[in-house]
């Protein structure tokens, strides 16, 4: 297989039949300014999963205080979820100082924040877990139970899996950092995973307020 | 850069390789120039499976009160028949053509994730493969394509046939997602240096637009199709009428994929018919800038669209009325296409070599299959149509005289890029020929025994109602496509070996991905060039009188 070649131009200069006329000299072009290409798909996904947690919300939605029998979503108890909600709005700042301290080469400092921002993540996660066992013992309202059930689960369950899947990668990351101390694909992952993580606390504000404000 | 070491290292070396390294080079491959190949490969496989089921329904359609299949493998054929061709042909071949052209014409030497795109590849045919094990389970689905709930409950559908086909749809649909993340983050950071978004070949735009929408319809999907799995298997109400779930719903939220979907199918042929008509025509696009703006109005305007297909099932009048002006809507955007590439054709020094003639196809039918869909977004002619054989007749003249038509004209274009050979210009117009008459045949009749009433989805009908020599002619019609098919595959595999030499570009053509070799080397370009205009090759073989100039 022969290198790929273009035309070269020298050759085709030659063969210009009017030598007199100088040839049109292209404008100078400006480099690519723009984000990274994986920064772009990061983005691309986020919108990818906007799109998803849009229609789960939709459907939570039009589902709303129609059932007829079961547990409604009155059963939901605020004290513990402002709790965890807090929790994870923290998380939001301890991710953004972990990359602050990320680019200004703190090490140390960024094990400390990324650390803390997977404690609270899991903080949340176990939250969750109780007020789910909450629901089903006490309330005895499953995913089949009735619609309300169907589409909390659903939707709760959903977020839950994505932080689940944050706190993985984040894990990752924080493996990568300890034992071989930050390479520079891994701050730009870390970067990534941040943008993921406040998308992930992003879409819990709205499925709280749809959820457990204006829905209750 | 390193990455680019190493894949000069990886080059395949001129010796014959080992068979079993070769195999195991095409099963690890995350080259995107494979993957595209693996792509068309399998979506012209899955063509083959689904076109075979098509001529069973059309043999079984045949004469009233035929025995050929029964009813449920009837409607299990049609299911699957709709869901070969939408996920597993339509998608994975435009795809696959785009994976491997994108980087070819930006300049760039991969996608941005190569093993992401490798990912999307394997889903995708297993999602496939999942959905075909059905058949295993003692029958195919018997839902259709777009499973109207609540045939998709347990008490309608007992065994394991429904879970394998949702199951497939939502592995295959997640590959598609990143195929789609893949061409956003591809197209819009790795262009060659001076390659603006305005000066993108055509046929990048309209992927990117195509990419736009997969992400923005794809994951809806993914998440109805869950649904549809809790309840069949944990015991949710989504889709449950007999516990308050919603069969209108699942019809909302189902159409707000099928929608954009259709418009996934569609824009990446406008791409490649866009690439194609100038070349042969040797005279740039007409209107690239209109062109550009209606490509992304299509997107737009196609998120808002859904509901039309459900006119009949008792919307409120404002909501039909906006649902039936939105649709209309998309006519104009399509329109300034249309006559774009009319008026670039028109004037110039038209060559019919068999891209053109597909191309051409693809103008005269698209543009029927475009008036029948104006036709159908009027209300009360809707009500009267809907559910009958004349919607089948206009999505199959939309997807057979548009994608299907465009994607041959794609791959007549491209196929000497890939292979170095040229393909046989004599079977393609045979090919052409029998598809184009075959086609008419089949597809025109469908119109007519539609507005004779004659409902889509029955698995016979009987004598008397006028019905059947509109049916015969179609089944006569796909009969004669048939072979048409059959010489696309021989050509596509015969010219491998006998196929006059291509050289790097055959046409004549003007975009990156003829500035190199045919077939091209892993690496793509041995020096990324540098673009001043939207028909680089042209500045270099005419660098008296270069586009940038008039740009």
């Amino acid at each position: 297989m022969s290198p790929a070649t273009l035309m070269s131009t020298a050759t085709l200069n030659a063969v210009q039949p009017d030598r007199e006329r100088p040839l049109p000299l292209p404008p100078s072009v400006t480099p690519y300014r723009g984000l990274a290409p994986t920064q772009l798909g990061m983005l691309a996904f986020l919108a990818s999963e906007a799109a998803l947690f849009c229609t789960l919300i939709v459907v939570y939605l039009s589902y709303l205080k129609v059932d007829q029998n079961g547990p409604t979503p009155a059963v939901l108890s605020l004290s513990l979820v402002i709790a965890t909600t807090v929790c994870l709005l923290a998380s939001s700042i301890t991710v953004h100082l972990a990359v602050k301290s990320l680019h200004s080469g703190e090490h140390l400092s960024f094990i400390r924040w990324w650390a803390a921002t997977i404690v609270l993540g899991i903080v949340f996660l176990l939250g969750t877990a109780f007020e789910w066992r909450e629901l089903i013992v006490r309330h005895d309202l499953t995913i089949s139970r009735n619609l309300f059930g169907t589409t909390y689960f659903t939707l709760i369950g959903f977020h839950a899996l994505h932080l689940t899947g944050g706190i993985v990668a984040m894990l990752a990351v924080l493996g990568l950092t300890i034992s071989r101390l930050l390479s520079t694909k891994s701050r730009a992952s870390a970067e990534l995973i941040s943008w993921y993580w406040h998308f992930v606390d992003a879409v819990w504000v709205v499925v709280f307020s749809v959820v457990y404000l204006a829905g209750r | 850069m390193a990455t680019v070491v190493r894949e000069l290292e990886l080059m395949p070396t001129a010796e014959p390789a080992h068979a079993r390294s070769i195999l195991s080079g095409w099963l690890t491959t995350v080259d995107h120039k494979q993957i595209g190949i693996l792509y068309v490969v399998m979506a012209v496989c899955f063509l083959i499976i689904g076109g075979c089921e098509a001529l069973v329904i059309r043999c079984q359609l045949f004469w009233p009160h035929s025995q050929l299949v029964a009813p449920d493998a009837f409607n299990g054929l049609f299911t699957m028949h709709g869901t070969t061709m939408v996920f597993f042909v339509g998608m994975p071949i435009l795809i696959g053509i785009g994976n491997y052209l994108v980087p070819l014409m930006i300049g760039a030497r991969d996608m941005a994730f190569p093993r992401l795109n490798a990912l999307g590849f394997w889903a995708t045919l297993f999602g496939g493969m999942l959905v075909y094990f059905s058949f295993a389970t003692g029958g195919a689905p018997a839902l259709g394509w777009f499973a109207y709930a609540p045939l998709t409950e347990h008490t309608f559908a007992r065994g394991p046939a429904t879970d394998l086909w949702a199951l497939g749809l939502v592995v295959s649909g997640i590959g598609t997602t990143t195929a789609g993340i893949n061409f956003i983050a591809t197209i819009l950071g790795m262009r060659a240096p001076g390659m603006t978004l305005r000066k993108i070949p055509f046929f990048t735009w309209t992927i990117l637009w195509t990419a736009v929408q997969i992400v923005i319809a794809m994951p809806p999907l993914t998440a109805i199709l869950v649904m549809i799995l809790l309840d069949r298997n944990l015991g949710a109400h989504f889709f449950d009428v007999q516990n308050g779930g919603s069969a209108l719903l699942w019809q909302h939220l189902f159409w707000f994929f099928g929608h954009p979907e259709v418009y996934i199918l569609i824009l990446p042929v406008f791409g490649m018919i866009s690439e194609i008509i100038p070349v042969f025509s040797r005279k740039v696009l007409f209107g690239y800038e209109f062109m550009a703006a209606a490509t992304a109005a299509i997107a737009f305007i196609s998120l808002g669209v859904w509901a039309h297909h459900m006119f009949a099932v008792g919307l409120s009048r404002p909501e039909g009325l906006f649902f039936a002006v939105t649709s209309l809507l998309v006519s104009i955007p399509t329109g300034i296409k249309f006559f774009n590439w009319l008026a670039t054709m028109y004037g110039g020094r038209i060559s019919f070599a068999s891209p053109m003639l597909f191309a051409c196809g693809f103008l005269s039918m698209f543009l029927i299959g475009g008036l029948t869909g104006i036709m159908l977004a009027v209300v009360p002619f809707n009500f009267q149509l809907t559910d009958s054989y004349f919607v089948v007749g206009h999505f199959h003249w939309v997807l057979i005289g548009g994608t299907l038509f465009g994607t041959f004209a794609g791959i007549h274009y491209w196929y000497p890029k890939v292979t170095g050979r040229m393909l046989s210009e004599r079977l393609a117009r045979w090919q052409f020929c029998l598809l184009y008459i075959g086609f008419i045949l089949t597809f025109g009749p469908m119109h007519i025994a539609g507005i004779l009433g004659m409902p889509r989805r029955i698995y016979t009908y009987e004598a008397g109602l006028g019905w059947e020599i509109w049916n015969q002619l179609s089944t006569i019609g796909a009969i004669i496509q048939a072979p048409s098919f059959a010489i696309f595959a021989y050509n596509l595999i015969a010219s491998l070996w006998k196929g006059k030499p291509a050289g790097d570009n055959p046409w004549d053509a003007w975009t990156l991905e003829w500035a190199t070799t045919s077939p091209p080397p892993s690496y793509n370009f041995e020096t990324i060039p540098t673009v001043h205009s939207r028909r680089p090759l042209w500045d270099l073989k005419h660098p008296d009188d270069p586009d940038w100039q008039y740009e």
